[in-house]
This record gives C-alpha cells, sequence and structure tokens, in this order.
C-alpha cells in the first residue's frame, strides 16, 4: 500500500514543485514507484520541471471527468523507470475537480504505486483541498522569511484538521552566509516558531535554476542541493540520514580541499 | 561591524524571528485588529460603569502564557487599565 504525501507552503513561490519534482526524482533513484500530481488546475508548472511539457496527452482533469483511463494519463519520466507525472490542466478553473475525486483517485493510486507526490498549489482555496484530500502524510516548504513562515503556520493549522500521520518541514533557499551574520532566519529559528518536525534543508543555490532551466531535477548530483534533495528523499522513505554541513564548502580551506577531492 | 555595533542595531534575523512571533499569535487565536477594537471598547464601557479609566493609556494584547493546566503554551488576553479615579458608590 502507498503513500500519499502532499507538498504545500501556503504562499507561492518559495519551492514546491522544484520540491515534489526533486522528491519524487529522488524516490524513483531509490527503486520506489512514484506519481507526481500536479494539482494546480489552470497553472500547470510540473510538467516543465520535469521536461515532459511536450509528452502530454490528457490530464487530471480527464482522468476525473472519465475522458480516459488513468493509465493513458501518466506519462513517464525520460530517464526513472519507476516515475510517473500525472499533469494538470491548462485550460480549465479550478472547480473542475472536487475534494472526493482527488481522494478517490489518489486512493486508486495508492494500490498500485509506493508514493503518490501530491504538488499543491499556493493559497488556501478549493486547490489546496483537492491536494491535501486524499493525502495521509503532509511536507510543508518554507523560506526563512517572514511572510513565508507565516503563511506555513497558517497551512499547519490548517492540515492539523485532516487525518496526516506526519506533517513535516523543509526550509529552502536557506543562505548559510546570511545566517552566520544573522541577516537570516536560522532553520532553527524557523522551526521554533513553526513547531513542526524538520524533514531537510535546502540550501540557495543557483543550479536549481540551471536546472528548472533544462527540465532535469538535480536531485542526487554532485550540488549542494541535489544532496539536499537526495537526503530528504532518503527521510521521506523511513531511512536516517545525517544531516549535511551547510557551512562546510564556504570557507576558503574547504574550497581547496574539495577541488582536491574531486580530482582525486 | 563599527556602525553596527555603535547603533547597537539588532541583527534582522531576530528582528524577523520577534516579529513572526508577534503576529502568529494573533494569526493563532483568530484574532483580527478589529476584533481587537471592538473587545477594548467593550471592555472600557463595561469597567466605566464601575470605575474612571484613563482611556488613552489602556493596554490589550494578545500574548502567549504557559497553560494554568500545564498542556503547554496557550493566548491569553492580556489587558492593562489605568483607574484614574474609583466612583463613589450612590446607593
Amino acid at each position: 500500500m502507498g503513500e500519499v504525501i502532499v507538498i504545500t507552503s501556503g504562499k507561492g513561490g518559495v519551492g514546491k514543485t522544484t520540491t515534489t519534482a526533486n522528491i519524487g526524482t529522488g524516490l524513483s533513484k531509490l527503486g520506489k514507484s512514484v506519481v507526481l500530481i500536479d494539482t494546480d488546475i489552470g497553472l500547470r508548472n510540473l510538467d516543465v520541471v520535469m521536461g515532459l511539457e511536450n509528452r502530454i496527452v490528457y490530464n487530471l482533469v480527464d482522468v476525473v471527468e472519465g475522458n480516459c483511463r488513468i493509465k493513458q494519463a501518466l506519462i513517464k519520466d525520460k530517464r526513472n523507470p519507476n516515475l510517473y507525472l500525472l499533469p494538470s490542466a491548462q485550460a480549465k478553473d479550478k472547480t473542475a475537480v472536487s475534494p472526493e475525486q482527488m481522494k478517490k483517485l489518489a486512493d486508486e493510486l495508492k494500490n498500485e504505486y509506493d508514493y503518490i507526490l501530491m504538488d499543491c498549489p499556493a493559497g488556501i482555496e478549493q486547490g489546496f483541498k483537492n491536494a491535501v484530500a486524499g493525502a495521509t502524510r503532509a511536507i510543508v516548504v518554507t523560506t526563512p522569511e517572514v511572510s513565508a513562515v507565516r503563511d506555513a503556520d497558517r497551512i499547519i493549522g490548517l492540515l492539523e484538521g485532516y487525518a496526516m500521520s506526519d506533517i513535516q518541514l523543509i526550509v529552502n533557499r536557506l543562505r548559510p552566509d546570511m545566517v552566520k551574520r544573522e541577516d537570516m532566519m536560522s532553520s532553527d529559528d524557523v522551526v521554533g516558531v513553526l513547531g513542526i518536525e524538520l524533514i531537510g534543508i535546502i540550501p540557495d543555490d543557483e543550479n536549481i535554476v540551471i536546472s528548472t532551466n533544462r527540465g532535469e531535477p538535480l536531485v542526487g548530483s554532485d550540488t549542494m542541493a541535489g544532496q539536499a534533495y537526495m537526503n530528504i528523499s532518503r527521510r521521506v522513505a523511513g531511512e536516517e540520514v545525517p544531516w549535511l554541513n551547510l557551512y562546510y564548502r564556504n570557507g576558503m580551506f574547504n574550497r581547496i580541499f574539495s577541488r582536491l577531492r574531486k580530482k582525486a | 561591524m563599527f556602525f553596527d555595533s555603535f547603533f547597537k542595531k539588532k541583527s534582522s534575523g531576530s528582528v524577523a524571528v520577534d516579529r513572526l512571533k508577534l503576529v502568529l499569535v494573533s494569526d493563532r487565536a483568530g484574532c483580527s485588529p478589529e476584533l481587537m477594537e471592538q473587545i477594548k471598547t467593550d471592555i472600557i464601557d463595561v469597567i466605566s460603569k464601575y470605575v474612571e479609566i484613563d482611556k488613552k493609556g489602556l493596554e490589550i494584547k494578545i500574548t502567549q502564557t504557559e497553560s494554568a493546566e500545564g498542556n503547554g503554551i496557550v493566548p491569553a488576553l492580556i489587558a492593562n487599565i489605568p483607574i484614574s479615579e474609583m466612583k463613589v458608590k450612590n446607593s
């Protein structure tokens, strides 16, 4: 029996879609079968982040309305054999799908796949309710900013009204140099305010932009963000993974050291 | 930095944490500024029946406090009401 996880944040632009793409790809690299569902009807995004925008035939609304079978709408990933995307509809409006329909869909997929990840739209309206409906576990993404953390708190409050086994936190786009000089909230600060369990920290990394440009999730690559996302994927799958030292590569000594190591 | 230490400015990171904590207390209590204002005027009305109060000095806010039952931190309404004069009972 698979697990349905919603990835949500409240505020837009904090990295839900990137996180969904990378954790999903990471889990499939760990040998799990995964379906990613873009629940943002009208504003389709996950397909381009995954680099699958040219392969869409059917979408979420087609499945729910019975225009096609689920299997017909699932797009197979380019590189990872156990990874599928169910894209959102671009032309329909938000009310085209109901929470009951989403729950039914999630329950069906749960029988066949290990993980179903719901990429939640920003906001707390219909789209949020749809994304959360079938989920039994939630990952809340935030950045170390007052506005994003505030919205995350609101979302956590709403999630507590659903039957979630876990509500865990990702602090995204952290800048270790700024945290060091106390000009950015640390992950500890954010966890202290929100009071939920941390499942990972993603450092601000320009490689994310590059990977999104190419439509290739960077999870597992030799970049800070790539490693951080791989660690989160392992933790999602239940492994105990030690925390990455984000401050490691900053120093002059370490830079030279890591260059030497790369050569070795 | 010289100027930082000169002005003893709080780091912006800790300012962010403080601001967040405050805004979340009222968010979590579901208490809007308008509602606070209503509570305030009602309290003034009630207390004014018995004592003369300094309306300008009245302070009312939602904060957090340790719950009496020991089940963690709970929101609390704190009102600071300066009394300017006790009204003499006529009856």
